[in-house]
């Protein structure tokens, strides 16, 4: 296949103008000759069907959700209802402008009213702020929360932040943003926390601890109750990455486990496409005692059923705004879609054939013959493989693999991640893949597994069939250019 | 197989260090380290002057598999950091022992002697 040409190759009606002359024709005299342009611009010029074909082609070679299988692990590649997207588009919500006085917006805001109450109920939690614009921005919302409980009883030695080997790279990055000092806590062979490293970490200046359950080595953390009460027990607090939500949703709620705060990843767990960037919803969802300082805005209902945002003034405790309005309304208003579609069985069911899904991968790809990471272990939504034995046998690398799947029209799984584990695939099905198709998956990777072990160059040299091969990806980031200079 | 030299000492977190005298250490990652962290494309490097303390992250190393934290191996002053590095995060993966060098820390003599010798690392590290 070709490589697509750049948009400047169509510059056949090219009319090069002259940046002096354009400047003279604008009465733009009064700025300086020596910052005007001396050359031509070089800008494309196609017509309108050429920039409707150009494009068009180039979103046919998109790799995604709505064209192939995507197991990309952490990351929960679902499907996405496109009833969720109708409800968004509707024009009541799509033109109303974010300023618009609270009584002519009382849709708006009954429905994020509502969706507060859901995810609260959802989290075991007492209250949601939803403006956070990202998980990123939901996670800094957290600790700066946790930071802002300690100084409001004037603790102020917890300077340190507890978190996992195994953390999200995000979690030390919003610790440290809020002004945490981090501590890493190892995880034991089996995948849990060591209780004992935790033990000796925690004292009189621990703030709090970051955990993902079921944590990104794809296992449920069976201590976490002892965890809760050991890091209560020393004054700190505990803070639920919701990145795997996906997994225990409906079933086991974060408020039960002992966590104090945590942020929901509304665009993956719920409805709305990701990746490639946003958009994005981080809601954050408190117990009791860190409720006034929530970000704000966020939504009551008053005893007459009439809803209003309510902001800095009643809220003096707030860590503050986060967005200029209350956040991504888009994504918000399909999450509530989603899970009004759902009903409380139905967001049941996500988590059950999530975990059902990656179960019956996990037994199959173990049965033709991939190693599991953690074979002693059940698997929660998502699971890690370790081809540390094809290495052995044959150099071929978790990248060759992953190369190789999109030969046969799969999208790769997260490779190296998490960094514990060598030569690792981390895969999610999530729970909207029918049976055939994780079938398929397994059918393909057991293709791999014998080229792997008798034609190795066919997957070192993978891709084959699409339109660019095995690109230099440390050149790339080494000399980073991204200019035209055609 | 990865390369273990006998004269250096090692960190169960992949950094050598070279007692080069005058309680003068020069520090960098193993061979099995960049092995493992794969092309190396950034490199952040502790500011020279700098107190660091051992166990602690005092630079960032980027791949294009992943972000990893250097630690301190020992206490000290950062004396010489290798400029170079920053244009050149390719000799970490091809000279890990020699261009590849990362720093240089001031600290106290013995500072080295809680360090693993070339036998209990390559144990450890399973090379």
């Amino acid at each position: 296949m070709n490589p697509t040409p750049l948009i400047f190759a169509y510059d056949h009606h090219r009319d090069p103008v002259q940046a002096s002359a354009r400047a003279a024709e604008e009465g733009l005299e009064d700025i300086p000759q020596t910052l005007l342009r001396g050359d031509a611009l070089h800008w494309p010029n196609p017509s309108e069907l050429e920039v409707l074909r150009h494009y068009t082609r180039l979103s046919q070679r998109n790799f995604s959700i709505d064209t192939h299988f995507y197991p990309l692990g952490s990351c929960t590649m679902k499907y996405n209802p496109r009833i969720a997207h109708e409800g968004a588009m509707l024009a009541g919500f799509a033109r109303l402008h974010p300023q618009t006085p609270a009584p002519a917006m009382q849709g708006l805001l009954r429905v994020l009213w509502e969706l507060q109450e859901w995810l609260a109920a959802i989290t075991g939690m007492a209250a949601v702020s939803l403006t956070p614009a990202a998980g990123a921005q939901g996670e800094l919302a957290g600790v700066a929360m946790i930071r802002a409980y300690h100084q409001a009883r004037g603790d102020h030695q917890r300077k340190r932040m507890l978190i996992p080997t195994a953390a999200h790279g995000t979690n030390p990055a919003s610790a440290r943003m809020a002004g945490f000092a981090v501590v890493e806590i190892p995880n034991g062979p089996d995948g849990d926390l060591d209780l004992a490293a935790l033990d000796a970490a925690l004292g009189p200046d621990t703030a709090g601890i970051m955990l993902t359950n079921p944590s990104t080595l794809g296992v449920f953390e069976r201590q976490i109750v002892q965890i809760a009460e050991r890091v209560h027990g020393a004054g700190g607090l505990l803070y639920y990455d919701g990145a795997n939500l996906n997994a225990i949703l409906g079933r086991v709620r974060p408020g039960d486990m002992g966590f104090d705060v945590m942020h929901l990843n509304l665009h993956k767990t719920l409805a709305t496409p990701h990746g490639g960037g946003g958009p994005g919803a981080g809601a954050v969802a408190v117990r009791e005692r860190l409720l006034p300082f929530l970000p704000q805005p966020r939504v009551a209902r008053d005893e007459h059923g009439r809803y209003h945002w309510l902001d800095a003034g009643d809220l003096p405790a707030s860590i503050g705004r986060l967005s200029a309005h209350a956040g991504n309304i888009g994504v918000l208003l399909r999450a509530h879609a989603y899970l009004r579609r759902l009903g409380r069985e139905g967001v049941e069911r996500v988590s059950r054939y999530a975990a059902l899904n990656a179960n019956y991968l996990l037994k199959r790809l173990q049965a033709v013959g991939f190693q599991a990471a953690f074979p002693e272990r059940r698997a929660s939504h998502e699971f890690i493989l370790s081809v540390t034995d094809l290495q052995r046998e044959n150099g071929i690398r978790a990248l060759d693999v992953a190369k190789r799947l999109l030969d046969y029209g799969i999208h790769a799984p997260t490779v190296y991640f998490p960094q514990l584990v060598p030569e690792c695939l981390l895969i999610e099905p999530t729970e909207t893949e029918s049976k055939a198709t994780l079938d398929r998956f397994v059918e393909v990777m057991q293709k791999i597994r014998q080229e792997a072990l008798e034609t190795p160059q066919l997957l070192r040299e993978a891709p084959h069939h699409l339109p660019v091969g095995r690109l230099d990806e440390a050149l790339a980031a080494r000399r980073l250019d991204v200019a035209d200079r055609a | 197989m990865s390369t273990v030299p006998e004269n250096l000492r090692y960190t169960e977190t992949h950094e050598w260090v070279e007692n080069i005298g005058g309680g003068r250490y020069r520090v960098g990652i193993t061979e099995h380290a960049q092995e493992l962290l794969g092309d190396l494309v950034f490199v952040e490097l502790p500011a020279v002057g700098g107190q660091i303390r051992v166990g602690n992250p005092c630079g960032v190393l980027e791949s294009v598999k992943a972000a990893a934290d250097l630690y301190a191996p020992i206490s000290g002053t950062v004396e010489e950091v290798n400029e170079a590095l920053g244009e050149n995060p390719q000799w970490l993966n091809e000279d890990p022992h020699g261009r590849g060098w990362i720093m240089v820390i001031n600290a106290d003599a013995g500072a080295w002697d809680g360090l693993l010798d070339a036998a209990a690392y390559a144990r450890i590290a399973g090379v």
